[in-house]
């Protein structure tokens, strides 16, 4: 069985355990052990500004995706197979494209000039072109559409395993459509929304070109700190901290979530 | 996906290494690995400086391209076997890596091109290889008539209602709001750090965007997303090639170089020096500019006939430019002062 398990056990390693740990002792080690990195992060201003606008946009992101992606869940889950294929066609095909490539659609669309502004302004709606872009609010709106189906998938994983006998058992005991969405369907699915919250969730935290293409420069996420990092203090040691302290965020949010269900419906197996 | 870029720079070193070594494989006695940045620049140098050069020297240069050269030269010389001979890099980095021993000192008694350059275009460490400039860039749409023409006027939002954009990163940007507060283009250094993050703070309201790659800073101006921008020289100049109706000055613009250095233990030193010297001959830097918007660093360039008056006047360092324009002093920003200027900005952008 572990002769069976080792040339996986060996890519783990090699792919996953050895560059973590390399990251995690230059993170320590400069030309003998110092905790300088960590000192840093902990009292530069610069590095509590980013963890909590990065922690704000996160769940900003996590709670939008949320808002819009359970009806589409809900109504891939409920309508005929071929309109639910449909409908997740639809979800999972910008997922093809690359995030570059979105990310400079979302420009397209958002800027001064852009398409947005051009129809608004033509149909008379307003006088000055909106402030869309180059600022969190299209740093938002770009991360949103790029993550959207990691909330939607899981979510309808779980829908489709929901009986719909059950639904039909609280109506015949009396609730109406809304009640017993209410009080049988709404909470079977909860696996589901904590599911793709926390991928949701987890991944805007790590999110770096839509910050750094649509951010206008005043959006400053962790993952912007780390390149600025290796810039400036010219060596990765700078970087590596502040990796290993997002990557030890993620690791307490995985464990947070894993004590509510078990962390293989999170990855989405099962 | 930071841990994976943080990865990916790593193995981009280690694979570049390797491919270095392979394409030195058919080895013949006098050869350089040469790195530039790629891309069209690359390419320009290739035709101007490069192949006349393996030509005239009788040898073979091999090149090497990487968008920031500096991590992957301070592993190289770290490895104790560096593949690299020749970088063409930030001035400011050939500095650095002199001040921490991966860059080699330069004898210029063997480099006489160099020599007889201007003193404040080369250093102990690196030989300026070709100038571009962070000049004031804005569209002629929104002023057709009176354009703004100097960092005052940048700065002067009542005068020049209009979008701003600057860009993301202290150099240049400190300079300009320096000069916007009255400071003479060539009593600039020291920098008056206070003062000019000061000044700073006067504008940061009416900037849009800061801007992190220079074809952003294009594309900004381009589709009228601001009406003016600090931006390089080449980026406007090709814009205004493709029939934008944008236009920039010279004055008071920011002249910025890269340069060239050998890195320390470099495999064939001998030959890389004779190669240094003769990228900075007079004739072929004065070809660069035929094939792009960047400026020779070699003054003796203008002298060749080779570049066209019309040319010469879109030249950066053309002496009539060079004189309105201040020269940055990258001494000065790879010094402590400089260093926590740099710093002081990530915080600067955060408020």
């Amino acid at each position: 069985m572990l002769a069976l398990a080792l040339p996986a056990l060996l890519v783990i390693l090699l792919l996953i355990v050895l560059p973590v740990g390399w990251l995690a002792w230059q993170s320590v080690y400069h030309d003998g052990f110092t905790l300088e990195n960590y000192r840093r992060i902990w009292s530069e201003d610069i590095y509590w500004r980013s963890f909590a606008l990065t922690f704000q946009i996160s769940l900003l992101v996590t709670l939008l995706a949320l808002l819009l992606g359970y009806p589409i869940a809900y109504a891939a889950s409920v309508a005929p197979k071929r309109w639910g294929i449909v409908i997740l066609a639809l979800v999972v095909l910008p997922f093809w494209t690359s995030v570059l490539v979105r990310a400079y659609a979302w420009l397209a669309l958002l800027q001064r000039t852009g398409v947005i502004n051009q129809v608004l302004r033509q149909l008379g709606v307003i006088d000055e072109p909106l402030a869309l872009v180059h600022n969190t609010f299209g740093t938002v709106v770009a991360t949103l559409h790029i993550l959207l189906p990691f909330m939607v998938l899981p979510l309808y994983a779980t829908m489709q395993q929901i009986p719909r006998d059950l639904m039909q058992a609280g109506a015949s005991l009396g609730a109406g459509p809304m009640l017993a969405f209410w009080r049988i369907f709404l909470p079977l699915s909860l696996p589901g929304v904590l599911a793709g919250s926390t991928l949701v969730f987890v991944l805007t935290l790590g999110f770096y070109i839509t910050p750094e293409l649509l951010g206008g420069g005043r959006t400053i996420m962790i993952s912007m700190l780390v390149s600025r990092n290796v810039e400036l203090y010219d060596q990765w040691g700078a970087a590596s901290a502040v990796g290993v302290v997002l990557l030890v965020a993620v690791g307490l949010i995985f464990f947070a979530v894993s004590r509510f269900i078990p962390l293989d419906r999170v990855l989405g197996q099962k | 996906m930071m841990i994976a870029s943080l990865c990916r720079r790593a193995l981009l070193g280690v694979s570049l290494s390797a491919l270095a070594t392979l394409s030195s494989l058919p080895a013949s006695a006098d050869q350089i690995t040469f790195v530039s940045q790629g891309g069209a620049y690359q390419k320009a140098q290739t035709v101007a400086i490069l192949d006349p050069s393996a030509k005239k020297l009788g040898i073979t240069i091999n090149q090497d391209s990487i968008p920031d050269a500096w991590p992957a030269v301070k592993s190289q010389v770290a490895s104790g076997k560096p593949t690299w001979d020749v970088v063409d890099m930030p001035t400011g980095n050939c500095l650095r890596g002199g001040e921490q021993g991966v860059v080699e000192k330069l004898d210029f008694a063997k480099l006489p091109n160099a020599a007889a350059m201007p003193e404040a275009y080369r250093s102990a460490y690196s030989v300026t290889y070709e100038f571009y400039s962070s000049v004031l860039a804005f569209s002629r749409k929104k002023f057709p008539d009176a354009a703004p023409s100097s960092w005052a006027d940048f700065w002067d939002v009542k005068k020049f209602p209009g979008r701003r954009a600057l860009r993301n990163h202290p150099f240049a940007t400190l300079e300009a709001a320096l000069m916007a507060d009255g400071v003479a283009p060539d009593k600039l250094y020291p920098l008056d750090v206070d003062r000019a993050f000061r000044k700073l703070e006067e504008i940061k309201p009416n900037i849009t965007v800061w801007w992190t790659s220079g074809a952003q800073s294009a594309q900004l101006l381009n589709d009228g997303e601001v009406d003016m921008v600090m931006a390089w020289n080449g980026r406007v100049s090709a814009l205004m090639g493709e029939g934008a109706k944008v236009g920039f000055t010279f004055n008071q613009g920011i002249l910025q170089s890269t340069s060239l250095c050998i890195l320390k233990g470099a495999p064939n030193l001998a030959t890389a020096e004779r190669f240094v010297n003769e990228a900075v001959d007079p004739v072929h830097q004065a070809n660069l500019p035929l094939h792009i918007d960047y400026g020779p660093a070699n003054p003796k360039a203008f002298d060749t006939g080779v570049i066209k008056p019309e040319r010469v006047a879109q030249l950066p360092s053309a002496p009539d430019n060079a004189s309105k324009q201040a020269l940055m002093s990258y001494a000065w920003w790879s010094s402590p002062a400089g260093e926590a200027a740099e710093k002081r900005w990530v915080s600067f952008m955060q408020k």
